[in-house]
């Protein structure tokens, strides 16, 4: 893995901040942003040139669930557990999605093709329940739904297969 | 665009965008909200876009994407003018004829007109319609008719006049005594009044003041800054003029990605025409604001845990005093409101306080944005007069509950906020009566749980979130919280006795007594007021070991009715794990409950409706 992005990150933020100590948090983000996750090459690196100890940067990035420690799949699968979506029914959603895809809340697939997680809110309760992947919307899910999905991702993926190869 | 200086450049801007507006044939407010974006619109929105680049450009034809319109429930959605008709449930195939015969031929499409739940009378517009004839609309009276990502409309509709008549006619005493006439208070959470709090940090002398706007939180935060990003940015600069802050910050949350580019845009825009920066309006103020992501942590909602969160650090709550007001980020006085409270500022110093105390009750001013949704025909986000009862929130605009089913509670407040039951529906909503019914406002959530939620699932429910974000700081929160859940995982699992309630009680006072922040102190009201309202079904699980609202999966089994079943196997093929025993075409099947997992894929296989869930436990 190329950890040029890291250095190019950091002296961004550096750039910009009128405080002495340059956004910790924002360039985090921006690191996930760019690699999906927190590899612990790139938080070597962001401890030493921030000059803050790598056990706080480990105390930050656990305490906020946006970080992730672990890679994440070419499908990354959302699942919303706010309230609203709990009264309609996400228990059920998520544990479809985790007897389909073999893996828990917070795993990838052996194939790394899916990964697996949840969130608190999305915002959007009038569609409740709610997933997402790779960032877009699916609302008013129910189990036909999902199996739906799931074809439909793996019909994509042999499409691009066709291509690929022809 | 070139800075604007003056109230007459900003008037003469106004004007020149208002008769550009006027010169379309046809705009079409297409709503570009996250639910709508969840129910298939950004299909609709291509195949309008192709569809209209295929036309003959002699009709002016605006579409117009704009924040959320509140209707969620109906979308995609979208108002098309000057006809004023509203077209909800909108699909691709819908596209073609929206726009031969609408929008070229001005011909009505009644199919997609709204219908009203169980009734048949369609309504063509908006303003017709009971889920938004009962709002009282100030905030939100823009988010539907504005493209979020252009000033000129925001401008068009008069916005920063109130900026520009802050600066050029009020002192900042002047403009705190005004908020403070208002009697807006905070639209976050407690409801402090927010013109004090503007005043205790304009007393503080010091070189740097902050202002943050705390967008951490659900719909409604985020549908103003999908829709509307310069009224709240506008509202934030007359509070840095006033309080003496000359940098702020908007802290939204990063699940949020619309929200956030569009209040980065917002920013761009305000700085270039001169509203951010240096000397705004020529009146030798500087204010600047910038977004900061949270990255995903509920108690970084809490004022203090937000700022050590916008420091770089864990956000974990400290005790206050001293308060944001004394010392705040970086030990500097920092003034902190929520989105909805930034909103009506502008309102308050343009129409003025008398006008704004005259909307809501008493000792709770002007409208409250909610968010509906749950169990409720019309889900979505509304803004009503303060004082409005339940009844006329979930009957009158949510339209009532689907299928014929019996309302049960409403959950307002968020995840520590309280079940109010049918008994309180008459209740009139304002910051104290809520609290008096042992819930709050919260900022503005309300999930309406209807016959078929079971109340102690939502209580256990809530305990595992809050167990999940409390920070680990303070013990009774720490310790205390947990605990509960303990007792409530027992209670729904069937192993529930008899003197669970009075600890959970206990537990739950204490917890509420001695912790630290907002979020321990607030964390048992789900189980308190469920206990208060609802302690039959407590008993039920525990003496019973039944849930009759068929949720909690120890407490129910799924059962083949003999009668009804026609031995066709499809149920047997459904199962996943092979707890159905059976043989096509002969006697009736029968599901070995030892080893069910509670899937329904049964129930949903099942051709003649022979499969139901019973409450309690079987006997074999």
């Amino acid at each position: 893995m190329d950890f040029k992005k890291v250095d190019e990150i950091i002296a961004r933020h550096r750039g910009k901040a009128e405080e002495k100590i340059p956004p910790l948090i924002p360039i985090l983000q921006d690191i996930q942003d760019e690699y999906g996750w927190l590899p612990e090459q790139a938080f070597v690196k962001t401890s030493r040139q921030l000059d803050i100890p790598l056990v706080n940067l480990y105390g930050v990035a656990t305490f906020y669930n946006e970080f992730r420690l672990k890679p994440i799949g070419n499908y990354h699968i959302s699942v919303c557990m706010g309230t609203a979506c709990h009264v309609q029914g996400a228990p059920r959603i998520l544990s479809e999605l985790e007897r389909k895809l073999e893996i828990a809340d917070g795993e990838i697939t052996p194939d790394e093709k899916y990964s697996l997680e949840t969130s608190s809110c999305f915002g959007c309760c009038a569609i409740a329940p709610a997933i997402m992947v790779n960032g877009e919307y699916h609302g008013k899910m129910d189990k036909k739904k999902v199996d739906e999905l799931l074809e439909n991702i793996e019909q994509e993926k042999e499409d691009e297969k066709v291509k690929q190869n022809g | 665009m070139a800075k604007i200086n003056t109230a007459e450049e900003l008037e003469k801007l106004k004007e020149e965008y208002r008769q550009k507006d006027e010169e379309w044939d046809c705009v079409i407010n297409f709503c570009g909200g996250t639910a709508c974006q969840g129910s298939g619109a950004q299909k609709v929105l291509n195949a309008l876009k192709n569809k209209l680049a295929d036309i003959e450009d002699n009709m002016d034809i605006e579409l117009r994407v704009t924040g959320c319109h509140g209707f969620c429930e109906q979308g995609p959605l979208a108002v098309i003018q000057p006809q004023d008709l509203l077209y909800v449930n909108i699909t691709e195939d819908d596209v073609e004829q929206i726009i031969e015969k609408t929008v070229l031929n001005n011909e009505e499409i009644e199919d997609l007109f709204y219908n009203e739940a169980e009734k048949e009378d369609k309504i063509k517009s908006d303003k017709e319609i009971p889920f938004y004839k009962n709002q009282e609309r100030i905030v939100f009276e823009n988010n539907g008719v504005i493209d979020a990502t252009s000033v000129e409309d925001y401008i068009a509709e008069g916005g920063y006049s109130a900026l520009s008549r802050a600066l050029s006619e009020f002192t900042p005493r002047e403009v705190i005594e005004e908020v403070k006439e208002s009697g807006l208070k905070g639209r976050g959470g407690a409801g402090f009044p927010a013109g004090v709090k503007w005043e205790i940090c304009y007393d503080r002398e010091a070189d740097l003041k902050y202002i943050i706007c705390n967008a951490y939180e659900g719909d409604l935060g985020r549908s103003l800054l999908e829709g509307n990003p310069h009224l709240i940015i506008e509202g934030m600069i007359i509070g840095g003029y006033a309080i003496g802050a000359s940098r702020g910050f908007i802290y939204v949350r990063t699940e949020y990605p619309i929200a956030v580019d569009h209040t980065h845009r917002a920013l761009d825009q305000a700085r270039e025409l001169g509203f951010l920066g240096e000397d705004i309006f020529g009146s030798g103020f500087d204010f600047d604001l910038e977004v900061r992501r949270g990255a995903g942590a509920f108690v970084a909602g809490e004022e203090t845990a937000l700022m050590h969160s916008i420091e770089g650090k864990r956000g974990m709550p400290t005790q206050r005093p001293p308060f944001p007001a004394e010392r705040g980020l970086w030990g500097n006085p920092t003034n902190i409101n929520n989105v909805e409270t930034w909103a009506n500022v502008p309102y308050i110093i343009n129409r003025g306080a008398e006008w704004f105390s005259s909307i809501g009750t008493e000792n709770s001013t002007g409208t409250k944005v909610f968010s509906l949704e749950g169990k409720i025909n019309n889900t979505g986000l509304i803004e009503v007069p303060m004082g409005i009862t339940l009844r006329e929130i979930i009957f009158d605009i949510g339209g009532g509950i689907p299928e014929g089913k019996e309302f049960k509670a409403v959950q307002t407040g968020g995840p520590s906020g309280g079940c109010i039951p049918a008994e309180l529906l008459d209740l009139e909503v304002d910051f104290e009566k809520l609290e008096e019914a042992n819930s709050m406002m919260g900022s503005g959530g309300m999930v309406v749980m209807d016959e078929d939620t079971c109340m102690v699932d939502v209580a256990k429910y809530f305990m595992q979130f809050l167990e999940d974000e409390s920070c680990g700081k303070c013990p009774p929160c720490r310790v205390g919280v947990p605990k509960m859940l303990e007792i409530l995982d027992r209670i729904t699992n069937g192993n529930g006795g008899p003197e669970d309630l009075e600890k959970l009680a206990d537990l739950g006072d204490t917890v509420k007594n001695s912790s630290l922040c907002g979020l321990g102190q607030t964390a048992a009201n789900p189980v308190l007021s469920t206990l208060e309202h609802f302690k039959n079904e407590y008993e039920e699980h525990i003496y019973d070991k039944a849930c009759q609202a068929l949720v909690c999966e120890d407490l129910l089994y799924y059962n083949i009715i003999e009668e009804e079943c026609r031995s066709c196997d499809q149920c047997k093929q459904a199962c996943p794990v092979d707890t159905i025993v059976g043989t096509p075409g002969e006697d009736p099947y029968y599901i070995v409950d030892e080893g069910c997992i509670r899937c329904g894929s049964c129930i949903e296989a099942c051709p003649f409706d022979a499969i139901e869930m019973k409450p309690g436990q079987k006997e074999n």
